[in-house]
């Protein structure tokens, strides 16, 4: 217990000048947010009379709503940016599974590792199960798989997720969550977050829509324990808005280690001696990925096409033969396909161009989790941060 | 694991031995810890190891229970609590059976130790019986036991909060620590260790010294101890008087006389560490008496929480001569120490206080001292006089001090320049200082400064700014005041025909090679910038001129290359004064529109060199610089958008800063300024901007200061960015209903009154923002959810009858707000709620102007709400 110091400031003034500067500036801000608030209170203000909400349980109505909906955005062949999901909420068979299928944000696969991945990019583990999205309205909740179909129908504590007396959960509160089902524990894993409450986060940089989800991402992805089974990781770019359809914002990697199903099986669920693919049959007999635009992979022989009785749009199953994919410049040149039939009928798409590029690759020289740290700790991704260097020579 | 031969090596002069050591012992606290804190405890125990291990044993155990940084300090009481209690009880054991050691280092470590898990067990209502023990033989223990006991149950005391301790056990502490300190101790050790265990036990005496007999018992014994052959237990008596002058004040009257006595004999007589202390209880007592009078005014009533007792103004007649006699001990060179403090400086100190506290009375009790001192040859009288003329000018009224000033000024101004002892000069400098700080100035009525001397006064000061560093530095701190007194003066100003040469000469101070001496270029700089800020448009012309030399001193700033870090340091103080600078100038020259259109064409060359002093540091964003860009953009406007590119990672940097809060909260302004400044152009920048502002409203390290700006900050996006603020409307508005939630109620001091208003104006300028920037949006109805809890949290402020005129100002304005955007859809919500209409009523017929005009035109929109 040593004395205690108990000198006092000594000829010196109270205040200093970098206080007053703070307080000053302060000052200022308070006269300047003073005006402006001012100013915008003496704009003329139109009062507004808002019109009642519109009732939500007139049948008719929405029912002429729902059969023209979807046919226009067939047509346009564009996806709907901004999504209604009261009104999606009405659609009824084929065409409401239609339009969930285009609303999910389809990660590409890793075929080479992206810049900056240390800096711009979040990491997690993607618990293996069903990708859905999950959506709360009208007091009821149902996850819809990929393919948009219904997966289940439950009440949740999600806002208009159950049905209940309170009257905060008007026509206008949904909520639409990008989950993976597990299996194992019956639980909705949350992977993003696409509305809630009502409030699109469309136009959201996924940094600020992970703030929400979660505020620490996993950062030992790869090696870390988790609460389920792993299916490889997922990549996301801090600045990336959620986007329907295929996205090289995200990716999606794996290996045997951290995933189960690294090469793809076939519906027996063994691996096919050869990889197996999905292309859509376009006119002129083109076959192409899902991608936008869609990757030219060859073209189907027309006596095929007559003989099977295909037509433009139906999804087929090739198997890709010794002659493998051959690339040029980092390019699709060739690829040495085989037909095999139609594709199962739960398809909504076919294969991605970065899919089929990946399980390529995985059978021959695939991308390693080596890889992927040596390109966290390269110089190049050195060299832009500020370091110390102790110098020994 | 044999520790002892660790222990030793990782003392070892030996680097390489030093650090294989030291990894040793780190692998073995991560492999077993409750292991390796055992065989610490163990090896502080052990009478046949080395010293140097013993305590090296208890110093890491020490630390593995306790560190600076809270984060980690509560990582590492959950560890200790989580621990095997069979191991605890084995550590525990050992610790006090170290209290008997025969040796003191051993006994004092293991103290500190035992105080430390006191620290995290007492609170949890874990080890019950550590009191007991330490007390239950303490007479019949050794005294060397008995002294290590004492400290113990001092060290328990500083680390334990007085609450978690029953006042039965509280009174046993209270009765072995001033059993001890008695005369009839015989061991100094133990009444050293006593006395210094009562200082920290004096926070826990509440009771004790409500009780007459108890408090008589234990003020004897204080008073006796300052008595001690002793000098440290003299010294330590004297440290318990002060604390109790500040804890125990209203219950002084008795002891006050008998205290005079003591600490009078004490200042005269004593050694310097006891008379210091014996100066610091007038000092402290003055403390006390200058807050309950700023708090109550002269008039006391009833409820009053403490009376003021006037303690010092009984003691006047005595005090003041022994004040001044502390003058004459000055200490050569003291000028140039800046820890110098010695009984002199202690001594006028207190004199100051003692005047402030006082007022008019202290002045005829100091002339005749500064009369019969100020013209002596010996520089220590003429310095003393001096001093004791400058401490008391803060006090006594303007009209007591006018004529005695009037006298003092012009010798004042004679001695600064012609004096031949620096010190006087320096105090003369100060003195002359105060003049200008207390009597100068548009609120005291009759002038000390002319038309005739004023020619006088800013010759001497700027003569004296070449004198040594300490004189020239207190010379810039008369003319900062001097510019001050002229702050409000009209369109012209006495100093407007000096201007020019001030500004050369600070400059020419600014270059001095000594000017890192006596903070002399802070203090120039300083100077400078409220010359500027005191001027008038008669000299806006030279302020513009001056606008290119800061720049180019800022710019030779950066042209070093591979500094050391010793370097690095002083860029970046001279750095943080030319930004400061420069905020100065461009606030001023922004606040009228034609210096603004001529500064406007150096915008973008400071706004790079502003960059670059951001790139000069890694981690943290220069405080300062950033001060300045807020002034920048306001002055710039829309324009600023086309800088954003560059700096907003520098934006972002300073938001994250949760270490330097002030920096975090100088960035939260700066957004503020920047969204009036470029309004829907900060629309790029907001999913950034809005996403750390969450983050930091939700974390628990930043400051709390800096949460209600950030609510401020929220209303300036919205109001700048309009409906675009819908994405983030849920969040803001959740954070904004939780926090309004929480400063409903203001229940606790006075400081956390303060906080809570401030916290409710940050949320109800953001409400404003949001809903005046929705206005006319077809987004509108997207805030109608939130009015209703918008209009009970007015409701229940209101009730709370707590508010403050700025809180008063922005909440009724925010009702207004509400109607006029939602129209009719508040017009109802606004007629149901119980208080709106009493609290715009009572808003329409305050004194506050600007209360009075927010309520008018809330008036306005609720009428034109109701109305459709």
């Amino acid at each position: 217990m040593a004395p205690h110091d108990l000198r006092r400031p000594f000829k010196r003034a109270a205040i200093s000048d970098q206080q007053k500067r703070r307080e000053l500036s302060l000052l200022r801000q308070e006269q300047n947010r003073r005006d402006a608030q001012q100013q915008a209170r003496c704009l003329a203000s139109s009062i507004l009379s808002l019109q009642s909400p519109v009732p939500e349980s007139e049948p008719e109505q929405s029912d002429i709503e729902l059969e023209t909906a979807p046919e226009i955005e067939k047509e346009s062949g564009t996806l709907s940016k901004d999504l209604d999901v009261p009104r999606a909420s009405k659609l009824r068979g084929p065409e409401v599974r239609k339009w969930f299928a285009r609303q999910l944000m389809l990660p590409e696969w890793m075929i080479d590792v992206p810049d900056r991945l240390s800096q711009d990019w979040y990491v997690y583990a993607r618990p293996a199960g069903k990708r859905c999205f999950v959506v709360s309205s009208n007091g009821t909740t149902v996850s819809r798989q990929r393919n948009g179909s219904i997966l289940h129908h439950f009440p949740s504590a999600l806002p208009a997720g159950a049905k209940t007396r309170d009257s905060s959960g008007s026509g206008q509160s949904y909520c639409i969550l990008d989950c993976i089902f597990h299996e194992l524990d019956q639980t909705y894993y949350v992977i993003d977050m696409v509305c809630w409450n009502g409030y699109s986060l469309y136009d959201c940089t996924s940094e600020f829509r992970f703030f929400w989800l979660n505020s620490k991402i996993e950062e030992s992805a790869y090696t870390g324990v988790v609460p389920y089974v792993k299916d490889g990781l997922l990549f996301y770019n801090k600045h990336a808005h959620y986007q329907t359809g295929n996205t090289p914002l995200v990716l999606v990697w794996k290996d045997e280690n951290c995933s189960q199903y690294v090469i793809d099986t076939d519906s027996k669920g063994e691996i096919p001696s050869q990889q197996q693919v999905v292309l859509e049959l376009q006119d002129n007999g083109k076959l192409v990925t899902s991608d936008d635009p869609p990757v030219l992979f060859g073209y189907l022989d027309g006596d095929i096409i007559q003989k099977s009785g295909l037509h433009s749009g139906n999804l087929l199953r090739f198997a890709v033969s010794d002659g493998g994919l051959s690339f040029v410049d980092g390019k699709l040149d060739k690829a040495d396909l085989n037909y095999l039939g139609k594709a199962n009928r739960g398809r909504a798409f076919a294969d991605s161009y970065s899919k089929v590029v990946f399980q390529f690759t995985v059978r021959h020289s695939p991308l390693k989790i080596d890889d992927l740290l040596a390109s966290i700790n390269s110089p190049d991704d050195q060299e832009k941060k500020p370091c110390d260097v102790e110098m020994v020579g | 694991m044999e520790v002892t031969q660790v222990l030793l090596n990782a003392q070892s002069i030996d680097g390489a031995v030093r650090k294989t050591a030291e990894e040793s012992l780190k692998q073995f606290q991560e492999q077993n810890l409750p292991g390796f804190l055992l065989s610490l405890s163990v090896e502080l125990a052990n009478e046949e190891k080395p010293v140097e291990t013993r305590k090296l044993a208890g110093l890491i155990l020490k630390n593995a229970l306790d560190a600076k940084e809270q984060h980690r300090k509560f990582e590492l009481v959950q560890r200790w609590l989580s621990l095997d209690t069979n191991a605890k009880s084995q550590i525990k054991a050992c610790l006090l059976k170290t209290l008997s050691s025969p040796v003191s280092d051993a006994r004092s470590t293991a103290s500190q130790v035992i105080a430390k898990v006191a620290g995290i067990e007492l609170p949890q209502k874990q080890w019950p019986e550590l009191i007991s023990l330490l007390l239950s033989n303490v007479h019949q223990l050794p005294a060397h036991a008995k002294q290590a006991t004492l400290e113990t149950l001092g060290y328990m005391c500083e680390e334990v909060s007085p609450d978690v301790i029953d006042q039965d056990q509280v009174n046993k502490i209270l009765t072995a620590v001033v059993q001890g300190m008695s005369a009839s101790e015989g061991n100094t050790d133990v009444r050293l260790a006593a006395t210094r265990a009562l200082y920290n036990a004096l926070g826990f005496a509440q009771a004790n010294f409500s009780n007459d007999m108890e408090r008589d018992y234990i003020m004897r014994v204080v008073c006796e101890a300052t008595l001690s052959p002793e000098v440290r237990i003299r010294q330590a008596a004297f440290e318990c008087l002060v604390s109790i002058s500040s804890t125990y004040y209203e219950k002084l009257a008795p002891y006050i006389q008998d205290i005079f006595n003591i600490t009078a004999k004490a200042v005269r007589e004593d050694e310097e560490p006891v008379s210091l202390q014996a100066i610091e209880f007038w000092s402290s007592i003055c403390d006390e008496e200058i807050d309950i009078l700023e708090e109550y005014g002269s008039d006391f009533t009833g409820d009053s929480d403490i009376p003021c007792f006037y303690f010092i103004k009984q003691a006047l007649p005595a005090l003041v001569p022994m004040l001044l006699e502390t003058l004459l001990k000055q200490e050569e060179d003291q000028d140039q120490d800046e820890g110098a403090w010695n009984i002199a400086m202690a001594g006028g100190t207190c004199l100051g206080l003692v005047a402030r506290t006082v007022g008019d009375d202290i002045v005829p009790l100091v002339v005749p001292f500064i009369e019969e001192n100020i013209t002596k040859p010996d520089w220590r009288q003429r310095e003393a006089a001096t001093y004791a003329f400058g401490s008391i000018l803060e006090g006594p009224s303007p009209e007591k001090l006018l004529s005695l000033v009037n006298v003092a000024l012009t010798f004042m101004l004679s001695a600064l320049t012609k004096d031949p002892n620096s010190h006087v000069k320096d105090t003369t400098a100060w003195a002359l200082g105060r003049i200008f700080e207390f009597l100068h100035g548009s609120a005291v009525d009759s002038p000390i400064i002319t038309q005739a001397n004023c020619q006088q006064i800013v010759t001497v000061l700027l003569q004296s700014m070449k004198d040594t560093p300490n004189v020239a530095e207190k010379a810039c701190g008369a003319l900062y005041f001097l510019a001050q007194g002229y702050e409000e003066v009209g369109p012209s100003s006495p100093l407007t025909p000096f201007f020019q040469e001030i500004v050369q000469s600070l400059l020419t101070v600014t270059h001095r090679e000594d000017a890192g001496e006596s903070r002399l270029r802070t203090a120039a700089y300083e100077t400078l910038n409220e010359v500027v800020r005191c001027s008038t448009d008669e000299t806006a012309s030279l302020v513009l001129q001056l606008v290119p030399v800061i720049m180019m001193e800022l710019h030779n700033t950066l042209e070093g290359q591979k500094l050391s870090s010793d370097e690095r340091e002083k860029q970046s103080e001279l750095q943080g004064l030319l930004c400061g600078c420069l905020q100065v100038i461009i606030q001023k020259l922004g606040s009228s529109e034609p210096t603004k259109y001529v500064f406007m064409q150096y915008a973008d060359q400071i706004m790079g060199l502003f960059l670059r002093v951001f790139a000069c540091r890694s981690a943290t964003v220069h405080e300062e610089a950033m001060l300045a860009i807020g002034a920048l953009a306001y002055a710039t406007g829309p324009d600023f958008a086309k800088y954003m590119p560059e700096f907003y990672r520098y934006l972002e940097m300073g938001l994250q800063n949760f270490e330097e809060y002030q920096v975090c909260a100088v960035t939260v302004g700066v957004v503020g300024d920047i969204s009036r400044a470029i309004e829907e152009k900060i629309v790029p920048y907001c999913d950034g901007i809005m996403t750390q502002l969450l983050k930091n409203l939700s974390s628990n390290q930043l400051h709390r200061s800096v949460k209600p700006p950030i609510f401020s900050c929220f209303g300036d996006i919205a109001l700048a960015v309009g409906e675009y603020f819908e994405k983030y409307l849920m969040w803001a508005m959740s954070a904004l209903q939780s926090a309004a939630e929480l400063s409903t109620h203001t229940a606790g001091d006075d400081e956390l009154t303060e906080y809570t208003n401030s916290l409710r104006n940050g949320i109800l300028e953001a409400y404003s923002g949001v809903f005046q920037g929705f206005k006319n949006s077809p987004k509108t109805q997207l805030l109608i959810p939130y009015a209703s809890h918008i209009l009970q949290f007015l409701d229940s402020i209101y009730i709370e009858k707590d508010m403050d005129d700025v809180v008063m100002k922005t909440a009724i304005g925010v009702l207004g707000d509400l109607a006029d955007t939602l129209g009719s859809h508040a017009g109802s919500l606004i007629q149901q709620s119980p208080s709106s209409k009493d609290f715009l009523n009572e808003c329409l017929s305050s004194e506050d102007l600007m209360i009075k005009e927010s309520a008018e035109w809330a008036k306005l929109a609720i009428s034109r709400a109701i109305s459709v």
